[in-house]
């Protein structure tokens, strides 16, 4: 009997075992990442303190911004609501930190791919939302009309810890002039201290420039010169090592931009399941099955596109409706003279 | 035996669970960064730094090393934190001093600038010297020299600086009155101690520090010339000073706020250094026939700075940690320039802040080794 008994436990045991092996093993295909977002219920996405058009909080605290936007699309896929994000607002200098470290899921923080960061500190970027170069803005009255006429010893204020200070050293040493570089933790400081005089020149990206220019205290007095000395690629970013996450981040983006594409929208993605056009089925989960692969369901990219919108009504909401760049230049679809082209999702 | 078990066993057990929860996080770190592709290591100070730096004492430009970067931001840091202390010292025993002044106009000042200065946040000090007081500046195009030779802008203060001609033999002459200056106390001393006579020393002493660099213009061949800044358009509204020192308007900002600040501290050592002094030792000294000047100098002030020394360290301290505020106005310490720029470049965010923590650990100690030493150099001497 005794016997009996052990022997029966030990059966039960190994099927315990089994049991368990199999389930992580499913497990294993869904991501870990997304695993703890679907248990807290919300989405952590780091975006910056401040930048009109791309990640601002309002008085009520609600935050908009194309940045912003990214990560309600993956919330909208993976939440179903895109809502349900939690905002961390970081400075340049905190933002990779804040990532690896685990704080965050998602840096949606108008930061340049490059290399570098890339390869080396435990980053991957997953697509570009907005195809950036970076500037010069001067007082209108200062007579500078090219960064040709900059001369010998003038001050430019920017941010520390960007790829602008690198960018920056790069450009007058090419050009062999020597520069006072005061760079500052905070943007809102680096506004404060050209308005007040302390530089000749602000240099950041062209978008940053143009949304920062509302800050001064009379913005009509500044222009922007027309070069444009760096490429800078900005897009969101996830940790290394969790590629399921990282496809579900780099596709929630895709998705914005090919249903814009294809003329879907957050007011006709619903009567689009009946549209003749496949790839358009597709990208409303009305064929394929193409959410299953992340672990998720088949209307995945019909929330994002109902709650968030494509990406031109993003970029319209957010950036050309706000008087920041009305004129999308390089972000225009690649069908329209642009160089938004995205994979196609199926 | 048993009893020296009982005695360390406890020393044992607590470094053992220090050595497991430093060892805990040290493993748990190395797994994490294994996850994330983190590579740990310092290979990276050899690197070129590709960024330039606002203001260093030493030569520096992106084409060197994060390593010459880390010592540019040190060195800044070191002359915050030289440059505030000797400001807050001097006005902190100005302002305690003070406040024990019999004069109720001198005596209220000081109560109210210390109560002022102290009770409101650094940072919000450091922002108010920088963005409020520094946009009252004018731009350098409306600046009115001051002594015809000094421009204060909102680019900075901009003072002639010195061209020499054979420096060496200057400083040389100046190391030379420093010697025979301290000869001559040591002398002046015995003289006192054996024959009761008292030599005019810090007359001898003036004198001697004036004339013997003196002598080195008119007959070493040292001549010094000034090199006035000159004021240059660089564009319609962009002006720019050559020739002279520019000393940049965060540098200013900065001392100012620090040194107002832990001046505050300092007078209220200063202050209770002096009251803890009990009042039959003046009345002694009086008594003897002291002049009011020597009972401050031979009887009040070395006993009272057994009680100063010790909280004014701390004080040095404080303010050499809070120069880390820096980062916050664009001034290039070690945290703006090393742990800020440099580590948003590589990413080493750990081998980055520990190297700034010991960084700071090492000055810190330093500091408090030589002013422990000093304490020590005045303290009673039982014979």
């Amino acid at each position: 009997m005794f016997k009996i008994i052990k022997q029966l436990t030990s059966v039960v045991a190994l099927f315990a075992v089994l049991f368990t092996f199999t389930t992580e093993a499913m497990a294993a295909k869904k991501s870990k990442t997304l695993k703890n977002t679907q248990k807290k219920g919300f989405v952590r996405c780091g975006v910056s303190q401040g930048l009109p058009g791309f990640s601002n909080a309002d008085a009520s605290g609600n935050w908009t911004g194309v940045d912003v936007d990214v990560c309600r699309a993956v919330a909208a896929a993976v939440l179903g609501d895109a809502n349900k994000v939690k905002f961390t607002p970081l400075s340049a200098k905190e933002r990779f930190t804040a990532l690896t470290s685990g704080e965050i899921d998602i840096l949606s923080r108008n930061t340049t791919w490059t290399l570098s960061r890339d390869a080396d500190i435990g980053l991957t970027f997953v697509g570009v939302n907005f195809y950036d170069g970076q500037g010069f803005m001067v007082r209108k009255n200062s007579g500078y009309s090219s960064v040709n006429d900059f001369k010998d010893g003038i001050s430019a204020c920017t941010n520390l810890g960007t790829t602008t200070e690198l960018n920056m050293r790069d450009f007058f040493n090419s050009k062999g002039i020597s520069y006072e570089p005061v760079t500052f933790e905070k943007a809102d400081e680096v506004v404060a201290a050209y308005d007040a005089g302390r530089c000749d020149t602000y240099t950041t990206d062209k978008s940053g420039l143009a949304a920062q220019r509302i800050k001064l205290s009379s913005p009509d007095d500044h222009i922007v010169l027309p070069e444009t000395i760096s490429k800078e690629p900005l897009g969101p970013v996830v940790r290394q090592g969790d590629s399921v996450w990282e496809d579900i981040v780099r596709w929630s983006l895709n998705v914005m931009i090919e249903a814009e594409e294809y003329g879907v929208n957050s007011g006709n993605a619903d009567s689009m399941k009946t549209s003749d056009n496949p790839a358009i089925k597709r990208l409303v989960g009305a064929e394929g099955e193409l959410g299953a692969a992340f672990g998720l369901d088949n209307d995945w990219s019909l929330r994002i596109i109902k709650q968030v919108g494509n990406y031109g009504e993003s970029y319209k909401r957010n950036i050309a409706d706000t008087g920041i760049l009305p004129d999308r230049g390089p972000n225009e679809l690649w069908t329209k003279g642009g160089i938004l082209y995205v994979p196609p999702a199926r | 035996m048993n009893f020296k078990l009982k005695n360390i066993l406890p020393q044992l057990i607590t470094l053992l669970a220090v050595i497991l929860v430093f060892g805990f996080f040290a493993y748990n770190a190395q797994v994490n960064m294994e996850n994330r592709g983190i590579e740990f290591g310092f290979g990276f100070l050899s690197q070129e730094s590709s960024f330039d730096v606002q203001f260093s004492l030493i030569d520096y430009d992106g084409s060197h090393s994060y390593a010459r970067a880390y010592l540019v931001g040190l060195l800044n840091t070191l002359l915050v934190a030289f440059i505030g202390i000797i400001l807050s010292t001097i006005l902190g025993v100005i302002v305690g001093i003070a406040r024990l002044s019999s004069n109720y106009l001198i005596e209220r000042t000081a109560a109210w600038y210390v109560e002022f200065f102290r009770n409101i946040p650094l940072l919000l000090q450091i922002f108010f010297w920088y963005f409020a007081a520094l946009r009252a500046l004018p731009l350098p195009q409306d600046t009115e020299p001051m002594f015809g030779v000094f421009f204060l802008t909102i680019k900075g203060l901009f003072i002639p600086s010195f061209v020499w001609e054979n420096l060496d033999i200057f400083i040389y002459s100046v190391i030379a009155a420093i010697i025979s200056i301290t000869v001559i106390r040591i002398y002046a001393r015995k003289l006192q101690e054996n024959e009761g006579k008292q030599l005019p020393v810090f007359s001898i002493s003036v004198s001697l520090f004036i004339f013997l660099p003196l002598l080195t213009f008119l007959i070493g061949g040292v001549s010094l010339d000034l090199s006035v800044p000159e004021l240059e358009q660089m564009s319609n509204t962009s002006f720019k000073y050559k020739g002279g020192l520019g000393i940049p308007p965060e540098l200013i900002a900065l001392t100012l706020a620090l040194g107002l600040y832990t001046a505050t501290f300092i007078a209220e050592c200063v202050r209770a250094g002096i009251q803890g002094i009990s009042k039959g030792q003046k009345e002694a000294a009086a008594s003897i026939g002291l002049t009011p000047n020597q009972i401050l100098k031979l009887v009040i002030m070395p006993q009272a700075l057994r009680i100063i020394i010790p909280p004014t360290t701390n004080q040095y301290l404080n303010l050499t940690k809070n120069s880390s505020l820096a980062a916050a106005i664009a001034y290039p310490d070690l945290v703006l320039v090393f742990a800020g720029t440099a580590l948003m470049q590589t990413g080493r965010a750990i081998e980055i802040v520990s190297i700034t923590m010991f960084t700071y650990l090492s000055i810190s100690l330093s500091i408090s080794v030589l002013m422990n030493w000093y304490n020590k150099s005045i303290a009673i001497k039982e014979k």
